[in-house]
C-alpha cells in the first residue's frame, strides 16, 4: 500500500489544472435543461473535445485520451475544482459509452463513439415506461424485427433532457410473448425518426429536464442494436452497474460542494453555531465525501488488479445520494431564511448554487435504480438473503 | 495510489483467521472470561506460535517487521474472533511504544523479544482514560505522567479490579507514584511517544471495532435466513434486508478508510490524527449499526446471554470509547474541518495538507 501519486500523474494533474483555468467561461452557464442552455453546454463539450478532455480514459481512436481511471478521477478532481459546467451529455459518454466499449462492435464503435465524444451526437436513456420504473423487467414497448431493422412501439418515460437529444437508447421488448427480462433488445433510436413524439415534463425547477417518448411504427435498422437479439438485459445490467457504480459521480462531484460547504459554514460561523449540530453536519460531510474518495481510489485499485465490480456499486449509489442530500440539507439550514430564493432576484448567484443542489439532491436516491432497490440487490447478492 | 496488500499480508490475515476460527470458539472463550483472570495463557502462547505477536516486532528483535498497515487486517481478525483486546494491546499498541523508545532504554530489546515470543503481559496507562486494563495481570505497565513515560513493576503499583459489562474486561484503577529510576522517556519524545501511542490504540480499536461489526452482521444474516415466520425466513423481508443492506454499507465504506489511516499512521502522514479519527469514527458508526441491527433482526434471542451475539455487541459497546472516546475522535475531525483555513479541494484527498 502506498499512497501517493506518480510524477506523470501529478504532471497530468497540472496540466488539467493550467487548462481549466485557462478555459473555464467565467460567467456561470445557463441550466442545460433549457434549449440554450443545452447548446451553450455542448459548445463547452466541444472545446474540452478539441482540448483532448472530453472523455479521458477512452482509447484515442474514439476521440479520448487514453488514461487509466487513476488519471480519471485526478481529472474528475481538477474539472469539479475548478467550477467548470456540468457534463450535459454524461449520460451517453458515461453509460452508453461504457457499453458500446465493452459490447459494441467495431463499426458501432467507430460510428458512435466519437461523436459521443465530441457531443456532435447528444443522447438521452430510454429505460423506464409508465409501467416499467423499479420493476423494470415489466417493460413491454416493442420492437418487431422486420428484415433488416426493427419496427418501434410504445412509449418511454423519464428521459433526461430528451426534448434536446439527438439520440436515445433502451431495452425494447423483441420477442413476442416473452415474459421479464428474457426477450428484450438494446437499441439505439435516432429522436428525429419518423414516428418518435416527445413530450417535456416539468421537473421540480420548472425546466423541462426530463421527457416522455413516444414510438409510432419507428424504423430502426437492426445494426443499431448492441449486443445479441433478446439479451439486452444482460447488456442493460452492465450499464446500470456502470451508471450506479464510479463513473456517473465521480467522488470530487461531492468534495466540491463540500469545500463549498466548508466554506459557508467559516463564512457564516457564529449564525450557524447557534446549533451545535450544523458543524457537527459539515465535519460528517466532509469525512463522507473524503470517504467516498477513499472508495474511489480502492476501488480503482481493486479493478486494476482484475476484480470486478458487483453489488457494491449498489452500495455506492446509496451513499452518495444520501451524503448528496446531507450536503444540501445542512447548506440550506445555514443559509436560513434566504435559502428558499431564486437566482434572479437581488441576493447572491451563490445563493441559487445551493437550492439548484438542494432540489437536484431530492432526486438521488430515486434515479439510477431507487434505493430500495439498491437494498435489495445489496441484500441479496452480496448477503445471500433469500428473494 | 496503490491500495492493496501484499501476497505476504494477505496470506497471513488468512492463517490466522483459519487459526482462530478453531482456537477461538465462542464456547471456549466464554470458559476463559469466566475464570477469575479472564486470560488464558495457552491461548496467548499458540497465537505467539502463529505469529501474531511478532507482526511488528523488528526484525532485528526476532519479528517479522511489519506495521500499521498489516495490522489493520489482523485487528479486525481479533475482533471478529472476540479475541480481549489486551491481545492488540501489547502486540500492537505496547510493541510500537517500545519500538519508539531510545535505544538505551533498559531491557528495549529484551521486551520487545518478550512481546514477540508471547511471554510478556503488559498493561498501558494513558491518560486519555481513568482505568488500565488488565492491569491486575502484567508484569509491568507503561504509565502516563504528564509526558514522561514510566516503566513501572506491577509490584509497585496498588489496583483496584472493575468487571465490565464485557466478561472479557478486567479494568484496574492504578495508584502510583513516578520515580526518576521508572522514567524511560520524557518531555518532547514522551509527549511524541504518547501522541503517536494514542493513535495506535485508536486505530486498533478501529479495526476490531470493523471485525466485531462484520462478526454481528454475519451472525445476523445467519439467524435472519434460518429463522422463519409467516412461513417463510424472516430475511426475505424487505425491512429485514434493507436493514442487514445498510449495516454492510457502513462497513465497506469504513474499510478504505481505514487502510488510509493506517498508511498515514505508518509513514507519519502530518493530517494522521485526522486520519486516525476518521477512521474510527467509521468503525464505530458500522459497529454500532450493527449492534443496533443485529439485535433487532435477533428479536427476544438477541437480548439474551445464550445467543453469541451479545459477546460481539457487548465487546463493540465497550471498546468504542478507549484509546480516545467517540467524543475525542469526533472533535479531532471537527476541529480540522471548522476550525482550520485549509482549503478542502477535491484534489486534496492524498495531500499533507
Amino acid at each position: 500500500m502506498k499512497l501517493t501519486y506518480t510524477p506523470e500523474q501529478q504532471s497530468f494533474r497540472l496540466e488539467v489544472r493550467a487548462w481549466l483555468a485557462a478555459n473555464v467561461p467565467k460567467e456561470k452557464l445557463p441550466t442545460y435543461d433549457t434549449k440554450a442552455g443545452f447548446e451553450l453546454h455542448r459548445e463547452w463539450e466541444r472545446k474540452l473535445h478539441q482540448a483532448g478532455y472530453s472523455m479521458v480514459m477512452w482509447p484515442e481512436e474514439y476521440g479520448g485520451r487514453g488514461c487509466d481511471l487513476t488519471d480519471w478521477l485526478i481529472f474528475e478532481e481538477e474539472y469539479y475544482g475548478a467550477g467548470a459546467p456540468g457534463r450535459v451529455n454524461q449520460n451517453g459518454q458515461l453509460l452508453l459509452g461504457s457499453t458500446l466499449l465493452e459490447f459494441g462492435t467495431p463499426a458501432q464503435k467507430a460510428q458512435f463513439l466519437p461523436r459521443m465524444a465530441s457531443s456532435d451526437d447528444m443522447w438521452a436513456q430510454a429505460w423506464s415506461e409508465p409501467n416499467a420504473g423499479s420493476d423494470m423487467a415489466n417493460i413491454s414497448s416493442k420492437a418487431l424485427l422486420d428484415c433488416d431493422h426493427y419496427i418501434l412501439n410504445g412509449q418511454k418515460t423519464w428521459s433526461t433532457r430528451a426534448i434536446y437529444a439527438d439520440w436515445a437508447f433502451g431495452l425494447f421488448r423483441s420477442e413476442v410473448g416473452s415474459k421479464r427480462h428474457h426477450g428484450l433488445s438494446f437499441l439505439m433510436v435516432p429522436l428525429d425518426a419518423e414516428g418518435v413524439t416527445i413530450r417535456p415534463i416539468k421537473a421540480l425547477d420548472g425546466e423541462d429536464a426530463f421527457a416522455e417518448i413516444f414510438f409510432d411504427n419507428v424504423k430502426v435498422p437492426v445494426e443499431h442494436r448492441i449486443g445479441d437479439e433478446g439479451k439486452g438485459w444482460h447488456v442493460a445490467m452492465a450499464t446500470a452497474g456502470f451508471e450506479r457504480g464510479l463513473l456517473l459521480r465521480s467522488p470530487a462531484r461531492f468534495q466540491q460542494p463540500v469545500r463549498k460547504l466548508v466554506q459557508l459554514y467559516r463564512d457564516n460561523k457564529a449564525s450557524a453555531d447557534r446549533d451545535p449540530s450544523i458543524g457537527v453536519a459539515v465535519a460528517k460531510c466532509w469525512s463522507d465525501a473524503e470517504a467516498y474518495a477513499l472508495s474511489a481510489y480502492n476501488t480503482v485499485a481493486r479493478l486494476n488488479s482484475g476484480a470486478k465490480i458487483g453489488a457494491e456499486s449498489s452500495l455506492n449509489k446509496v451513499f452518495w445520494s444520501e451524503l448528496d442530500l446531507l450536503i444540501h440539507q445542512t447548506a440550506m439550514n445555514i443559509l436560513g431564511a434566504t435559502g428558499e430564493l431564486l437566482a434572479s432576484g437581488s441576493l447572491a448567484q451563490e445563493h441559487a448554487y445551493w437550492l439548484n443542489g438542494f432540489l437536484f439532491a431530492q432526486a438521488g436516491p430515486i434515479y439510477a435504480g431507487s434505493n430500495e432497490i439498491q437494498r435489495n440487490i445489496v441484500a441479496e447478492r452480496m448477503l445471500g438473503l433469500p428473494r | 495510489m496503490d491500495f492493496t496488500f501484499t501476497e505476504d499480508q494477505l496470506m497471513f490475515r488468512e492463517a490466522i483467521s483459519r487459526f482462530l476460527m478453531t482456537e477461538a470458539a465462542p464456547e471456549k472463550l466464554r470458559e476463559i472470561w469466566e475464570t477469575a483472570d479472564g486470560r488464558c495463557p495457552e491461548l496467548r502462547s499458540s497465537m505467539a506460535t502463529q505469529g501474531l505477536t511478532a507482526l511488528s516486532i523488528p526484525e532485528a528483535d526476532g519479528g517479522l517487521g511489519m506495521g500499521d498497515i498489516a495490522w489493520s487486517l489482523m485487528t479486525q481478525e481479533l475482533g471478529y474472533y472476540g479475541i480481549p483486546d489486551s491481545l492488540a494491546d501489547t502486540a500492537y499498541v505496547g510493541a510500537g511504544l517500545f519500538s519508539a523508545l531510545d535505544d538505551n532504554v533498559a531491557g528495549k530489546s529484551d521486551y520487545l523479544t518478550k512481546i514477540c515470543d508471547g511471554e510478556l503481559r503488559l498493561a498501558i496507562g494513558h491518560q486519555c482514560s481513568p482505568l488500565v486494563a488488565d492491569a491486575h495481570l502484567a508484569e509491568v505497565l507503561l504509565l502516563q505522567h504528564g509526558d514522561e513515560v514510566h516503566l513501572v513493576s506491577r509490584d509497585d503499583i496498588a489496583e483496584v479490579v472493575n468487571q465490565s459489562i464485557d466478561s472479557s474486561r478486567r479494568l484496574s484503577q492504578v495508584t502510583w507514584q513516578p520515580k526518576p529510576e521508572t522514567c524511560i522517556a520524557s518531555g518532547e519524545v514522551g509527549a511524541k511517544i504518547w501522541h503517536e501511542t494514542l493513535n495506535r490504540g485508536a486505530l486498533s480499536v478501529a479495526g476490531q471495532l470493523l471485525g466485531l461489526a462484520q462478526r454481528m452482521l454475519d451472525l445476523s444474516v445467519d439467524y435472519s435466513v434460518q429463522r422463519k415466520q409467516f412461513g417463510k425466513a424472516i430475511g426475505s423481508f424487505q425491512a429485514v434486508k434493507h436493514h442487514l443492506a445498510d449495516v454492510a454499507g457502513k462497513i465497506e465504506i469504513a474499510k478504505p478508510v481505514l487502510y488510509r489511516a493506517a498508511c498515514s499512521l505508518e509513514n507519519n502522514h502530518p493530517l494522521a490524527d485526522v486520519h486516525v479519527s476518521q477512521a474510527r469514527n467509521f468503525c464505530s458508526e458500522a459497529a454500532a449499526l450493527a449492534a443496533r441491527h443485529g439485535i433487532q433482526i435477533h428479536g427476544a434471542m438477541g437480548y439474551t446471554w445464550e445467543v453469541d451475539l451479545q459477546m460481539f455487541m457487548k465487546r463493540s459497546w465497550a471498546i468504542s470509547n478507549t484509546w480516545g472516546d467517540s467524543i475525542f475522535h469526533q472533535a479531532r475531525v471537527q476541529d480540522y474541518v471548522l476550525n482550520s483555513d485549509v482549503d478542502l479541494a477535491p484534489s486534496k484527498t492524498f495531500e499533507g495538507a
